[in-house]
């Protein structure tokens, strides 16, 4: 796995304690955190929500399979599901190896202020650091 | 120690083996087929084109083809097979011989009951061993793998709550159950409601307790869970689920840590099932034929499957069809009877012995994991049950993953444990050694892994290049996943 310090983490996104980012205006997009796919591993599944579908904070809505685990994708924000990008679907890999650009997962239609809850990413490598420990 | 135990691990002679179809030529065959008398007829138009593109192969070829490749897997025939939540135990010979048995082999599922009442009387008997086993009331022999209990001891859940006229929807599901739990539950249509485990890894009361409630159908619960621990609040947590109107399905993959042990009937255990694969030494794999009987305690037996064996006054066997409660048949016929036989056979040959294999496959388990605490991580470290979970928290600084501790492994002659599971500890080494390892076999699987972990400090590109001596090296598992070829035909 990366260190910390070898970790792309760009600082104009939100990020999340389950390791999610969400792009800071519209359009809102939603993606996994580098620390998440590296962590993950090579992914070989998405299951992806159906556009229209309601997203609650702290909830499940989809799922990230991997060579060595399946995990939720847990909302960070209260919303709708806008679009989801087709293409990961065929090509998880995308999540890999460009998870805030051509890996992103959702796109959503939400309140700019449900960023708030958010962290930005500062707040977000002192969560890695400090679990790392 | 290393020195004084040899690990298995050696060089040898492979054969290499191509696929069938690059060994195959136009018109060879396996059988002489006399020539036809009947004049051919044209297909009708629509049905013509190009036929499937199979090998022409004679016999030997592919006799020495699959011979070859099985030269090349593992299996406990071949050596330790330590492979966590799993069971990999070594199922007597006796199983297979009593199951080949002509009596049993050439029986019709459709004879009559007059016919088969050595049949029969098994049903009837494994039925009674099974329950009794664990501490239960009565068992079903129907359904036909795990899962399929697991799903069979959810459908009678549901049957119970349907006959009481009550609505619950919901499953609650502690964060180390087998996949397979929710799945189940999702089929009979509950929802799942997750139960965090507290940081020893234990289920709390308290946790569940607030998330109980008049929706919540039941429990599923892994006792001992997935982390190879007994569950220390079962008991409380179970009285309290009851009280509620909800029942608890234990999910019997690890009973192997328990048989004749603990009391699941007193444990507040409502249906249990067997994975007979695991515990009861039938051939794991292959895709089956398998079985997962349930046992259930006496709220639940009016839903158990039938048709149920039942004894008569004079001795002999007949159905019972008349079950009004019944939930139905889960599975065609009787079950997958030949693996009941070796069941059958196993809890016979065993007898009261069954109380001896749990607990030395506890003592073994324990046993690896104080030989190995202090060359790899255990994030648990209370005494353990038949499993023990390791990490590779130790060997991460120097980057190297459970994935490489593992293929190491095989090139010294182990099945490697199972990895990146149970999902809520990263980077899981899970082990399980069972009862039938005896010391110097463990003590040769420990000398394996302190040799792999003292490599993994001093040459760690034997673990990154790992297996080397195998005849396929590291599988692209992910290409495998996210591109599967699953013809023949590799073009």
């Amino acid at each position: 796995m990366k260190e910390l310090s070898e970790l792309n983490l760009p600082s104009n996104v939100k990020y999340h304690e389950e390791h999610e980012w969400v792009s800071q205006s519209a359009p809102f997009r939603l993606g996994i955190s580098d620390f998440a796919q590296d962590a993950l591993g090579a992914l070989t599944f998405v299951e992806l929500p159906e556009v229209g579908a309601k997203l609650v904070r702290g909830e499940e809505f989809g799922t990230l399979e991997s060579t060595k685990s399946v995990s939720p994708l847990i909302s960070p924000v209260n919303g709708t599901v806008k679009a989801v990008n087709e293409a990961i679907a065929d090509n998880p890999d995308l999540v890999n190896s460009d998870p805030y650009g051509e890996g992103w997962i959702i796109e959503i239609e939400m309140a700019a202020s449900e960023l708030e809850a958010m962290l930005d990413v500062a707040a977000y490598k002192k969560l890695l650091e400090e679990s790392a420990h | 120690m290393s020195s004084e135990y040899k690990v298995p691990g050696q060089s040898g002679l492979v054969l290499a083996e191509e696929l069938l179809w690059e060994k195959g030529r136009k018109g060879r065959s396996g059988a002489s087929i006399p020539a036809s008398k009947v004049p051919s007829a044209k297909l009708p138009a629509g049905l013509e084109g190009p036929g499937p593109d199979w090998p022409d192969l004679a016999e030997h070829q592919v006799a020495r083809h699959y011979t070859r490749l099985s030269t090349w897997n593992f299996g406990v025939d071949t050596g330790t097979y330590p492979l966590g939540s799993c069971t990999m135990k070594y199922n007597p010979k006796i199983n297979e011989e009593l199951a080949g048995l002509p009596g049993f082999a050439k029986a019709h599922p459709l004879l009559p009951s007059e016919a088969v009442q050595g049949e029969l009387q098994i049903i009837h008997e494994l039925e009674r061993f099974l329950a009794e086993i664990v501490g239960l009331e009565a068992a079903s022999l129907q359904p036909g793998a795990g899962a399929h209990g697991e799903l069979c001891g959810m459908l009678l859940i549901a049957a119970h709550h349907r006959h009481n006229k009550q609505k619950r929807t919901k499953v609650l599901m502690p964060d180390t159950a087998h996949g397979t739990n929710p799945a189940s539950a999702a089929m009979c249509g509950f929802s799942e409601i997750k139960v965090p485990l507290g940081p020893k890894g234990y289920l709390e009361y308290a946790t569940v307790e607030k998330l109980m409630n008049d929706e919540v159908a039941g429990l599923m619960v892994t006792n001992p869970n997935t982390l190879g621990l007994f569950e220390t609040e079962l008991v409380k947590i179970n009285e309290m689920i009851h009280r509620r109107g909800g029942l608890v399905y234990g999910d019997g993959a690890n009973l192997n840590a328990v048989m004749g042990r603990a009391d699941l009937g007193k444990l507040g255990i409502d249906v249990v099932h067997y994975n007979t694969h695991k515990t009861l030494s039938t051939p794991h794999g292959g895709g089956g034929p398998g079985a997962g009987p349930v046992a259930v305690g006496k709220t639940l037996t009016p839903y158990l499957p039938g048709p149920r064996v039942v004894r008569k006054e004079d001795g002999g066997y007949e159905w019972n069809e008349d079950l009004p409660l019944s939930i139905g048949r889960m599975h065609a016929f009787h079950g997958q009877f030949r693996v009941l036989v070796r069941a059958y056979a196993y809890v016979l040959t065993m007898g009261a012995m069954l109380k001896d294999a749990s607990e030395l496959a506890v003592l073994n388990a324990n046993y690896v994991k104080e030989k190995l605490k202090d060359l790899y991580d255990l994030p648990f470290p209370q005494h353990c049950m038949h499993e023990c979970v390791f990490t590779n928290a130790l060997q991460e600084p120097g980057k190297i993953s459970t994935l490489d501790i593992a293929k190491r492994l095989i090139d010294l002659g182990f099945h490697p444990p199972t990895i990146y599971f149970p999902l809520v500890v990263h980077s899981a080494i899970m082990i399980e050694p069972t009862e039938t390892e005896s010391k110097e076999e463990l003590d040769a699987f420990i000398a394996g892994m302190r040799q792999v972990a003292l490599e993994a400090r001093n040459t760690p590109d034997l673990l990154r290049e790992a297996p080397t001596r195998t005849v396929r090296r590291r599988l692209d598992d992910v290409a495998a996943a996210r591109r599967p070829v699953l013809t023949g035909d590799m073009k």
